[in-house]
């Protein structure tokens, strides 16, 4: 049986994974993926707390981790096709029409 | 794991009724589409399929015959993997959802087993869940399909279809939370003997039909435009998007979304039944007869589907999309407080 | 052994995310990472996140994602000089993300191997609805409305961004 320190640790190396991609890659798609990465890599450290715990709190948490995924992702993407319409690219190099 | 195995006819027997089910799933599918054309033709009031066998009866089999010796045809700039992909997630999400949804009391097969089975495939606490999460899944058949063809026409089927779902899964998801407050509980089996009481007198008759009316339409309407039937089939409006996002399939690969989508329509069925109807609860029938019930329920479920189908133009997109939102979600909304209040006061 | 098959699983589903150039095959990786975390959650004793990992995350957000992948259709995004380039040889601040990324993997590495129980769970689990249902209205009622508010916001947020301008007087 894994303990709570295999859960946490398979968590934090999806965490890991999510940031290298937010760094690395180059496409606002896939920058918004790896968040996703990332949040559901904290949702499973809640999980497993919870049960470890023996209390519900943690699967409420990950409810409202995904309600705040679901709004996020909805105007994550407006942006992204809102950008997309503007510059016909989803680099987010081409977007630096703010940067001084 | 041993130990288990050990009760050995009762495995074989459950082992057996996954098979059962699996087989049946598929002849109903075949059953469905002679339906679909002879319903179609009684109500153009022309004869249907009449060539092949009896009545045409034989005329399924033809079709399949058909499908699986024509020629697989792959467009050039498809997508080869996701391609071949799609009609296979569409299959296979159809038939898994059945597997949580239970048609009948128990049986012991006329005395064969020392234990009665309960008719299901498998009986989760959260089948409810599991049936909703699994059906959300067959939409990425039909997207991937419309993608991966690398064709304007299905890939305007596919955002279509991505659209749909997304706006009616929620209507969905809120009758099925009355239906839940109603029962106390996510388990299919447990929602349908909830329904066994009496109503008005009538011993098992306290179909959740009766006490929620409402929440039943939605949940129809709804499951129409899950499995994409007219008059909500715009994933594949064949005046608009010659066949939508199957227009580049032939051959079995297309054969599979037709099952595919048959299937489901026999799912949604089921759980409807399930759900509303009462299952396999009938006045005055015993329940080792109610997967009898449980049949003919269905059948006419089903029979309502091919008779709409033939009966309703197709809506236009922005109805849809307008229906979806601005009618069935607040309707279904108010029916989830509506129930839940008169839960509270009066106790059902 | 069910949690390893399901951890390698996510990981890897998770490292090809990344790695694609084709988004509509990273939105469907994310989608078979999250059904190795949604098996997890079932070895964890809780079907009630595994189920709406799958329905919310897979059916809906996902969809989502695809719908807007499919939408701009532009399977290859990339400049051409960043194609021709390997990740890790990038300029600037892609090397050094990697770097972070790497550096943050270590830390966290580091502070798990220092502390945390290594038995297995021995609380008996929660796994009722109706005992998550009920902390969820009562104790954490306020949370539920505030997230519905900003459900709310984020829905005509969306619907404002994502809108044309150059369209005065559109017909109703």
């Amino acid at each position: 049986m894994p303990s709570l320190n295999d859960y946490l640790i398979l968590s934090a190396v999806l965490f890991t994974i999510g940031t290298a991609g937010v760094f690395v890659r180059r496409n606002l798609i896939t920058i918004l993926l790896s968040i996703e990465i990332m949040l559901n890599a904290v949702n499973l450290s809640f999980v497993a707390f919870g049960r470890a715990f023996g209390t519900v709190e943690g699967q409420i948490i990950v409810f409202f981790v995904m309600t705040v995924a679901a709004a996020e992702a909805a105007v994550g993407l407006a942006i992204v096709i809102a950008l997309f319409r503007h510059r016909e690219s989803l680099n987010p190099d081409a977007f630096t029409a703010l940067k001084w | 794991m041993f130990s288990v195995i050990s009760n050995n006819s009762f495995v074989i027997a459950q082992v057996g009724i996954a098979a059962v089910v699996w087989f049946l799933l598929q002849i109903s599918a075949a059953v469905m589409v002679y339906f679909e054309r002879k319903v179609c033709a009684w109500l153009q009031q022309r004869v249907g399929p009449n060539r092949v066998g009896k009545a045409g009866l034989l005329q399924p089999i033809a079709d399949v015959v058909k499908l699986l010796f024509k020629e697989e045809l792959r467009p050039a700039a498809a997508d080869p993997l996701l391609f071949a992909l799609a009609p296979i997630i569409s299959a296979t999400a159809a038939f898994a959802a059945f597997a949580v949804v239970p048609f009948g009391g128990s049986t012991t097969l006329f005395g064969l087993l020392s234990e009665p089975l309960p008719l299901h495939v498998a009986d989760v606490n959260v089948a409810v869940l599991v049936v909703f999460a699994i059906t959300s899944m067959g939409v990425y058949g039909i997207v991937l399909a419309g993608w991966s063809s690398n064709s304007k026409y299905s890939l305007l089927g596919a955002l279509r279809s991505s659209a749909q779902m997304i706006s009616y899964e929620l209507s969905y998801g809120m009758a099925l939370a009355a239906v839940l407050v109603l029962a106390n509980s996510m388990s299919l089996r447990e929602i349908v003997n909830a329904q066994s009481g009496s109503l008005l007198g009538i011993p098992q008759f306290r179909w959740f039909v009766f006490l929620n009316p409402l929440g039943f339409l939605i949940f129809f309407i709804a499951g129409i435009a899950e499995t994409n039937r007219a008059p909500f089939d715009f994933p594949e409006a064949e005046q608009e998007l010659v066949a939508g996002y199957h227009t580049e399939y032939s051959s079995m690969s297309f054969g599979m979304f037709f099952l595919a989508e048959y299937i489901n329509m026999v799912t949604v069925s089921a759980v409807t039944t399930d759900l509303f109807l009462g299952g396999w609860w009938f006045p005055g029938v015993p329940e080792s007869l109610g997967w009898l019930v449980f049949l003919f329920k269905i059948s006419v479920l089903l029979f309502f589907y091919l008779w709409m189908r033939w009966s309703l133009p197709r809506y236009r997109y922005d109805q849809l999309m307008s229906f979806g939102w601005k009618v069935m979600l607040p309707a279904s909304v108010l029916n989830v407080i509506a129930t839940a209040a008169a839960v509270l006061y009066f106790g059902l | 052994m069910l949690f390893y098959f399901f951890g390698a699983l996510a990981v890897i589903a998770s490292l090809l995310v990344i790695a694609q150039r084709n988004p509509v095959y990273s939105v469907l990786l994310l989608i078979t990472s999250f059904g190795a975390l949604s098996g997890l959650y079932v070895l964890l004793d809780a079907p009630f996140a595994a189920a709406i990992q799958i329905i919310v995350y897979a059916g809906a957000i996902m969809v989502l994602f695809l719908f807007v992948v499919m939408l701009l259709n532009t399977p290859h995004e990339d400049t051409d000089a960043d194609e021709k380039t390997h990740p890790m040889l990038r300029p600037g601040p892609m090397r050094f993300g990697a770097a972070m990324a790497v550096a943050l993997l270590g830390e966290l590495a580091w502070a798990l191997s220092r502390s945390g129980p290594t038995s297995t769970f021995s609380n008996t689990p929660v796994t009722s609805l109706s005992a998550i249902g009920y902390t969820l209205f009562t104790d954490y009622a306020f949370q539920f409305e505030v997230t519905s508010v900003l459900i709310l916001v984020a829905m005509v947020g969306a619907v404002l961004m994502a809108r044309r301008e150059d369209q005065p007087g559109e017909k109703r």
